[in-house]
């Protein structure tokens, strides 16, 4: 079961670069949140500050409180235990080339230590139903390579391979961008399959993918949250004029 | 500013739709002319335009749903170009009540002429002064003009009414001239009815520019409060 | 442009075409062709005197006819097998800091720079310094101190090779296991290493080709033997030195071991590196397009 997301007083930085300025929002629970902004808004360094993924970076920093849950991910918890719990599928498929198709989804179980050579059939089975996944792949999980499929497959095999750990969260940092309108339906499809067990974050150029999967958009402008409302509500009447010109394409 | 093309797109249907109004306005006027003057010749003119009309409508209907599909457009320009296709019908009603008031005014041309206790140019111009000022508030998208028109409608309802009232009078008590009165209160009818759209119009143009669904104000109050009296009923 | 022109001008790009590719093959037969002409050279010198004797005898006494360097054979591997395992899990490590752990540190940088230093130190020097080190306060020269020296003369190429191969790995994939929840240590090793080793094997062979060919470290080192030996703290005999050792003498029969020698020296180089390439070739994983 996914988990809600509060974030209050977020900020970030990039060494000396104030990249993302009081942000403050709550995430609900099993829907799917889109995040829209122009380049360099500081969506995706929002969302890496939710699996602290941000702070890999030497010159990375954070100061506020994001709970998942009732946990406090920067105070109570280890940043490894956080992105067992918190899953990330990136904008380009990365499956681990050295690795088959099994292995890349049980990667990581594996690498923690989970040996039960059942138990991660199993999981590795579900993962991939899950992903939408399992019918193409079915016959060749250890034979063929992860980074043998196609586009669209690899990147259903990244969110298997997230799944797999079993996450409350699944951040999705424009997860289709880098897909063929085909497998772009496909992954919406899947983001909407997922929604009923999983709390979902989405990063998002593409307005219209906002529009057809998230329940809630936020509107990220220079490290701001402009406006985070009902989608239906953003898309049709913002309370904000930058969010309308934004969204109208008045400016890009 | 970026999507120019777009922008300039937008503001070919409003212009393209301002001139499809202005030949309803005219349309409206026109008829009222041929019932004052009797002048069939007009008659014949508002027929014509009729044609215009209907095909300007398919047009703009046309040109409105190529944006809706070419360019997602969303906010305020998705609900300026639902707020035109709309517009576009109620000003094609408006053109189809002036061709009704040309056919009443054909007909009774045949009739002797009756002094009739109703003043339809006075209703007429309240009618088109709505629409008149709908089309000012949409021109300039300006929201509290369009409130305005919403309160003129209240006018008009009851100059129709007291106009039923007389004809029928008339039809009761001076049975020769029950025809003349029928065709009379049809146009009286029309004319309501224009102003009707006239309200949809600035209905409209406040939900373009506010967001604010406005419509059926009256009933949908009326209903809220039935619903809150059955329940205070219920508690009780 | 008219179309005469248009003709002249495909006509002589087609020209310049033509005379670069034969430039490039004229380079390559350039390159290729010292390599060919040394092993063309060996085979005719040496061939005539490769027979099972030379693989399995070692050397007869001074005036005898036959005999072999199966001791030197043996010896180069040996003192080879110690100097792998010296240099190749402290260059791999050395390698993996670089790049996973200390990017940007000073301490990173000492390494690199020392890393560097090592590499240009002349190989008379390292048997020199070497020679100081062990051989002198043990007291006698010895096989273990031969492979302390090829070792270490390892160690730089590894070590910049594995950085190399290690910062070619795309941060995506890294990024992919932390975002799985895998710690950075096991990340870097069951992944990041993982993925590049196929470039980390090959450094490890250039190192391994490069040093078993030394001979002036093992002159104050290993220092050579006639004998038959396999214990590390005696003086063990190698390829090269023997090769040396023959080929100086005034013997004709040494002279011919010698080039015998030196043809198999180039054999087992390359067959060393061929066996390397064939078994990690079907370890890293097959199918991948």
């Amino acid at each position: 079961m996914g988990v809600g997301i509060e974030v209050q007083n977020l900020n970030a930085w990039y060494g000396a670069n104030h990249t993302l300025q009081d942000i403050s929002l709550h995430i609900p629970a099993n829907q799917a949140t889109a995040l829209i902004g122009p380049s360099g808004c500081g969506k995706s360094t929002f969302v890496r500050c939710i699996n602290r993924m941000h702070e890999t970076n030497p010159i990375g920093r954070v100061t506020g409180t994001v709970r998942i849950g009732d946990i406090d991910i920067y105070q109570d918890a280890k940043p490894v235990e956080i992105r067992r719990r918190v899953g990330m599928v990136f904008q380009r498929p990365n499956p681990f080339p050295t690795m088959s198709i099994y292995d890349n989804v049980a990667a990581g179980l594996k690498l923690n230590g989970y040996s039960n050579r059942r138990s991660l059939d199993e999981i590795v089975e579900k993962s991939l139903r899950n992903s939408a996944l399992w019918d193409e792949v079915k016959d060749e999980l250890k034979k063929k390579s992860g980074a043998s499929l196609s586009g669209g497959q690899q990147q259903r095999l990244c969110i298997a391979r997230a799944l797999a750990v079993d996450p409350e969260v699944l951040l999705m940092d424009e997860p289709a961008s880098a897909l063929d309108p085909v497998s772009t339906s496909k992954i919406e499809d899947l983001i909407f399959q997922l929604k009923a067990q999983y709390t979902m974050v989405i990063v998002t150029h593409n307005m219209q993918q906002a529009a057809r999967v998230a329940e809630r958009t936020g509107f990220f402008l220079n490290g701001r949250l402009v406006e985070f409302d009902l989608t239906h509500k953003i898309f049709t009447n913002p309370t904000d004029k930058r969010t309308e010109d934004y969204i109208t394409g008045r400016f890009g | 500013m970026t999507r120019i093309r777009f922008q300039q797109s937008l503001e070919e249907l409003k212009e393209n739709l301002l001139v499809m109004a202005g030949l309803a306005e005219q349309a409206i006027q026109r008829a009222v002319e041929a019932y004052r003057t009797r002048d069939l010749s007009i008659c014949e003119l508002v027929m014509r335009n009729e044609l215009a009309i209907n095909r300007m409508e398919r047009d703009i209907d046309q040109a409105a749903l190529d944006l809706l599909a070419m360019e997602q457009p969303m906010a305020v320009d998705l609900r300026f170009i639902l707020s035109v296709i709309k517009i576009n019908a109620d000003l094609e009603r408006i053109g189809d009540s002036a061709k009704s008031i040309a056919d009443r005014v054909r007909y009774m041309e045949q009739m002797p002429a009756v002094e009739l206790p109703v003043d339809v140019p006075r209703m007429a111009s309240m009618a088109i002064d709505m629409i008149r000022k709908s089309l000012q508030a949409f021109i300039e998208g300006d929201a509290e003009v369009a409130r305005h028109v919403l309160t003129l409608d209240d006018a008009v309802d009851a100059l129709n009414r007291a106009s039923y009232k007389a004809l029928t009078g008339v039809m009761e008590e001076q049975g020769q001239a029950a025809p003349q009165a029928l065709n009379v209160l049809m146009i009286c009818r029309s004319l309501e009815r224009v102003a009707d759209h006239a309200t949809n119009i600035a209905e409209d143009v406040i939900f373009w520019v506010q967001g604010a669904d406005v419509r059926h104000y009256k009933s949908v109050k009326a209903a809220e409060s039935e619903q809150d009296a059955g329940a205070s009923d219920q508690k009780e | 442009m008219s179309a005469q022109n248009f003709e002249l001008r495909s006509k002589f790009r087609g020209l310049t075409d033509h005379a670069v590719t034969g430039l490039a093959i004229l380079a390559t037969i350039i390159v290729v062709a010292p390599l060919v002409t040394i092993f063309a050279y060996l085979i005719y010198k040496g061939a005539s005197s490769l027979n099972l004797d030379f693989f399995i005898k070692g050397p007869k006494p001074v005036g005898e006819v036959g005999g072999g360097m199966a001791n030197a054979i043996v010896g180069s591997g040996l003192v080879l097998g110690v100097s792998s395992l010296i240099g190749v899990p402290i260059g791999i490590a050395a390698g993996i800091f670089l790049a996973e752990f200390g990017r940007g540190t000073k301490l990173a940088n000492a390494v690199r720079f020392t890393a560097d230093v090592l590499n240009g130190v002349p190989s008379i020097v390292m048997g020199l310094s070497i020679y100081a080190l062990i051989v002198l306060p043990q007291g006698h020269f010895s096989a273990l101190a031969g492979g302390v020296a090829l070792g270490i003369m390892m160690i730089p190429t590894v070590c910049r090779t594995t950085e190399e191969m290690l910062l070619m790995v795309p941060n995506a994939v890294r990024e992919a296991a932390l975002g799985i929840g895998v710690p950075n240590w096991r990340s870097v090793l069951s992944i990041t290493v993982k993925t590049a080793s196929p470039g980390i094997i090959t450094g490890c062979m250039l190192a391994f080709a490069r040093v078993a060919g030394e001979t002036a470290p093992l002159l104050f080192t290993a220092l050579g033997n006639g004998f038959w030996s396999t214990n590390l703290n005696e003086p063990i005999s190698a390829l090269p030195l023997q090769i040396y050792v023959y080929a100086l003498s005034p013997y004709d029969d040494w002279h011919r071991l010698a080039w015998a020698g030196a043809l198999v020296l180039i054999i087992l180089i390359v067959l060393a590196v061929s066996l390397v390439r064939y078994v990690t070739s079907r370890g890293v994983l097959k199918g991948a397009s």
